[in-house]
């Protein structure tokens, strides 16, 4: 009950991260597409979707056994876009800028297909963080980890209801935030968001100016009581 | 202080057995019964549909959603500094908290880091959003139990820290103070003065928790024993913060992945309690919350000086990548996954919110467990309905 | 009231017209005091403070909001059993002020088995509250009365083997008769205070206010009306005036509870330096019995205020496991103690 304080623990250095790299390279094989480690942060593993309950086995059996989380990333650019076409914002952006897109072999900042899944596992013991990514087919469909980690169970529902992916060997695979009666799948991209259709947004600048006939009265009151500060100090 | 005994644990679930035994002998049949989404005992509007034998739990199933509000889908429509002010809302008790790992990944993306007083500043409020949020728990957890008293006094005591957060940020409870490379403003005259008397102060009030609660035999007879979570159970499930820790699984992320703030250079120590029951989970906290009001007075003691915020842009594009980070929250382990297109507001946000993975632990624990101890098992976890449901 | 010397129906119906009118008065006393002021100043809040000077009406607003309510029940309840169980359990409550002496002379009707009756009608509570539960059609109603049954049960036990000490050493089930006992008693040739039986049944009292706790449905013993858990419990579904009722009926015992204790370990209308017999008695026991409750009450909703509450199967073994055995022990070391002094 209650430890001997422990003495500050020094994050693991970047050859620890390049360690573990070489080690999951040898024990994944071929399920593993490719990696991305950038320094002093969880290093990225992009495996093949059809061995994903085998790849996160392998994390597992190599330290990795605590559950992060699990999700999806829909790269689809949204087709109404983000909404900022609005007066207000455009000083903003640049009418010619392009959104930047990166190399997106190693998986990260995109993906061949659609569909991404993420999933994010720690190990206690390293202190390092690991995030899985894998691309899904058309098929959406990938195995769940329920059995390996338990409470992946719930993330797979969120994924499921909110992006349309299949979990197979899943046994309830029922929504989980939204109603029984719901249709479609609210985190893709193309899912538009009802909110700005409903009421559009007024842009970056959203304040309700003064009334005029207020506005000398506050003005006057504002330099009465800098004045009076002027005249103490 | 010994940990529940071996005969106590027995003679549970003896009791268990038996009327397991009865129930099948009588051949009673099942009842359904809806604790909330109105009750009290859940923080907010979280359903749990139990099947009951009697009054021992069969299946619990918790059901969620009525709170949903789609965060991660109205994040892609909004800029950062706009995010800032729909994340505050996600866990509303300590809410400074949760605006801190997504600043601080979007800051990494942007290879900006805030100057040192400012992350002391945040490390000061984070610590602040802890024993704000905590001490709420400490006296709650005895309204959940039947103490009524103790809730009062957390609620005092807990708005002079409020009090302190609001003389910073202008806000008690949604402060909406981080920015991209540091804080909006800096801390007024007097008040690192002011939080040293008001720590003292919340020690007074954890020590009075201590006598009224902790030392209760009632109190003990309730929460010892019940709703035992193995340390294997809760890596496999994600629980995180006091949860963890109570199973005697030493790890927080604080010490262990720090992401940039100050609890490196100071000295404060990590709880653990080895039992995994509602009473260890409880002792963590309440030995958590005396140890933030100790890492605040170091911390109090030695903020540089400098400026608050680092030269950004005043329209800030964050560039493209990716970025995870998670921090130690009141709560538990709560962390931004943040995808960006080099836009003004990120292209993708993935919230994981301590919540989420704390109550998914709930159908294992609650297979066999009387009434009365689902309401202390559901105290015991802490759960905050909008970081559920985001 | 020996003094006006009428008839035996009138002199009856003026008591009863005073207990009745009593009942609701003691319940305004309690609930002010206790239940608003000093709950709020234990929890570091003010409590009512606008209605009447210093909040001392806001009962009698509450009854007045209380009866203008709509008289609503659930659409499958047992209309009938749920129309009876609010006056079941306000019934066993008044039956129990027939026999509360205030005075030498003053009581409704000075039975001969006062215990024995005081004891009896107080367990007709619970089957007022299983009705409740039962009628309610709701589920957490249902677990609120049968938590109820099992509790309320199981701490009849104690209250009365408690009780019984008292009984031995006083040799009467009178109440009047304890009250003398305890006035024209001694301990140990030291007679100056009487013989309060809280001095010598000290284990007795004890056992006689944690079964009282019980019995008076507070915590640590409500999980009938756990707040949290149940959110009402048994009486969930009563609004209105029902309600008030139960309201009354739970302050009401609880002032009788205080009132049975009083007389039987405190010394009842009795205070040193009076005859037993002394007229003086009548108009000063009144008063004299309103402290003493106060006192004994305060300790019932001190404890209520402070301590969480027990599982139902903890409470159990409470009653059985450690209550009924300490008051029949009490019992024996007290026939021993009189038999051999």
């Amino acid at each position: 009950m209650g430890d001997q304080p422990t003495p500050a623990q020094t994050p693991p250095t970047d050859e620890e991260r390049e360690g573990l790299l070489a080690e999951l390279s040898e024990s994944l094989g071929e399920i593993l597409v490719d990696s991305h480690l950038r320094p002093h942060e969880d290093l990225w593993l992009r495996v093949k979707a059809q061995n994903w309950q085998d790849a996160a086995r392998t994390a597992k059996a190599a330290g990795f056994t605590y559950f992060g989380f699990l999700s999806a990333i829909d790269w689809l650019i949204a087709p109404e876009g983000r909404y900022e076409d609005t007066e207000f914002d455009s000083g903003l952006v640049e009418e010619d800028e392009e959104p930047v897109e990166l190399d997106a072999s190693t998986g990260y900042g995109g993906g061949d297909t659609r569909f991404q899944l993420l999933m994010q596992l720690y190990s206690l013991d390293r202190q390092l963080g690991l995030l899985l990514k894998a691309d899904l087919g058309e098929d959406m469909t990938v195995d769940t980890l329920r059995d390996l980690f338990p409470g992946a169970d719930w993330h797979e529902r969120e994924a499921h209801e909110m992006f349309g992916i299949t979990f197979r060997g899943h046994p309830t695979l029922q929504p989980l935030y939204l109603p029984t009666d719901f249709e479609g799948h609210p985190l893709r991209k193309d899912f538009p968001l009802l909110a700005r259709q409903v009421k559009p947004w007024p842009g970056v600048v959203d304040i309700e100016n003064i009334p005029e006939h207020l506005e000398a009265q506050l003005e006057a009151e504002v330099m009465a009581a800098f004045e009076a500060e002027e005249g103490e100090a | 202080m010994t940990a529940t005994s071996d005969r106590e644990q027995m003679a549970y679930v003896d009791a268990q057995a038996a009327d397991a035994r009865v129930n099948v002998e009588l051949d009673t049949g099942d009842m359904t019964l809806n604790i909330g989404p109105q009750h009290p005992a859940t923080h907010g509007t979280l359903r749990i549909a139990c099947r009951l034998d009697g009054e021992q739990v069969i299946v619990a199933e918790p059901i969620m959603g009525y709170m949903h509000r789609g965060y991660e889908k109205l994040c892609e429509v909004r800029t950062y500094p706009q995010c800032t002010t729909l994340i505050n809302r996600i866990d509303w008790l300590g809410s400074f908290a949760n605006e801190v790992p997504f600043i601080l990944a979007a800051e990494r993306l942007m290879e900006v880091e805030a100057p040192p007083r400012a992350q002391w500043i945040r490390t000061i409020l984070f610590e602040l959003s802890r024993i704000a949020n905590l001490s709420l728990f400490l006296g709650d957890m005895g309204v959940q139990i039947g103490a009524l008293t103790p809730v009062f006094f957390a609620f005092r005591d807990r708005e002079r820290v409020l009090n302190q957060i609001e003389e910073v940020t202008g806000g008690r409870f949604h402060p909406n103070f981080n920015r991209i490379g540091g804080l909006k403003d800096d801390i007024p005259k007097g008040w690192v003065d002011e939080t040293r008397s008001v720590m003292v102060k919340m020690r007074t009030f954890c020590d009075e928790m201590e006598d009224l609660l902790v030392g209760n035999e009632i109190f003990q007879a309730r929460c010892r024993g019940v709703g035992v979570i193995p340390a294997d159970v809760a890596l496999g499930h994600g629980l995180s913060g006091a949860n963890l820790r109570a199973s005697g699984i030493d790890w927080d992320l604080r010490r262990d992945a720090n992401p940039g703030l100050a609890w490196d250079q100071i000295d404060w120590r990590v709880w653990t309690h080895p039992d995994g029951d509602s009473f260890a989970r409880y002792w963590v906290r309440l030995q958590e919350t005396r140890e933030a009001t100790r890492i605040v007075d170091q911390l109090l003691d030695g903020i540089p000086s400098g400026p608050i915020m680092a030269k950004v842009p005043r329209i800030i594009k964050v560039p493209a990548g990716e970025a995870y980070i998670s921090t130690e929250n009141p709560l538990g382990e709560m962390g931004y996954y943040i995808v960006s297109k080099g836009d003004l507001g990120p292209f993708r946000v993935k919230i994981r919110t301590p919540s989420f993975n704390n109550i998914s632990v709930v159908p294992w624990v609650m297979k066999g467990v009387y009434v009365p101890d689902v309401i202390t098992i559901l105290g015991s976890l802490y759960f905050i309905l909008g970081d559920i449901d985001r | 009231m020996s003094l006006l010397a009428l008839p035996y129906w009138q002199e009856t119906a003026i008591k009863l017209g005073l207990a009745l009118a009593v009942i609701p008065a003691t319940s305004l006393i309690l609930v002010y005091l206790f239940l608003f002021k000093m709950m709020a100043f234990m929890q570091s809040r003010l409590g009512p403070n606008d209605t009447g000077p210093y909040g001392s009406l806001q009962l009698i607003a509450e009854a007045i909001k209380f009866l203008q309510k709509e008289d609503i029940h659930p659409a499958q309840a047992d209309r009938r059993v749920f129309r009876m169980a609010p006056v079941v359990v306000l019934a066993s409550t008044f039956l129990l002020y027939v026999v509360l002496p205030v005075g030498p002379d003053a009581v409704v009707q000075n039975l001969d088995t006062g215990v024995f009756y005081a004891m009896a009608v107080s367990s007709l509570s619970v089957l007022g509250i299983l009705m409740a539960g039962w009628a309610s059609a709701n589920k957490y109603a249902l677990l609120g009365g049968l938590r109820a049954a099992g509790q309320l049960i199981a701490y009849e036990l104690p209250l009365i083997l408690a009780v019984m000490g008292v009984v031995i050493q006083a040799e009467t089930l009178n109440l009047q008769g304890i009250v003398v006992a305890q006035a024209t008693g001694e301990i140990f040739g030291f007679g100056a205070i009487g013989n309060p039986f809280i001095l010598t049944q000290f284990f007795a009292f004890l056992i006689f206010m944690i079964s009282a706790q019980a019995e008076l449905t507070q915590t640590p013993f409500d999980m009938p009306v756990a707040e949290t858990e149940l959110v009402g419990g048994f009486h969930i579904e009563y609004t209105g005036f029902r309600f008030l009722l139960f309201f009354m009926a739970e302050f009401g015992t609880a002032f009788a509870f205080s009132a049975l204790a009083s007389v039987m370990f405190l010394g009842g209308w009795w205070i040193p330096g009076f005859d037993v017999d002394d007229n003086v008695l009548n108009v000063l026991g009144p008063g004299v019995m309103l402290a003493k409750i106060l006192l004994i009450a305060f300790f019932i909703f001190w404890v209520r205020f402070t301590f969480p509450r027990l599982r139902e199967d903890q409470l159990q073994k409470f009653a059985w496991k450690v209550l009924i055995p300490l008051a029949l022990a009490n019992i024996v070391l007290t026939g021993i103690f009189k038999v051999v002094f």
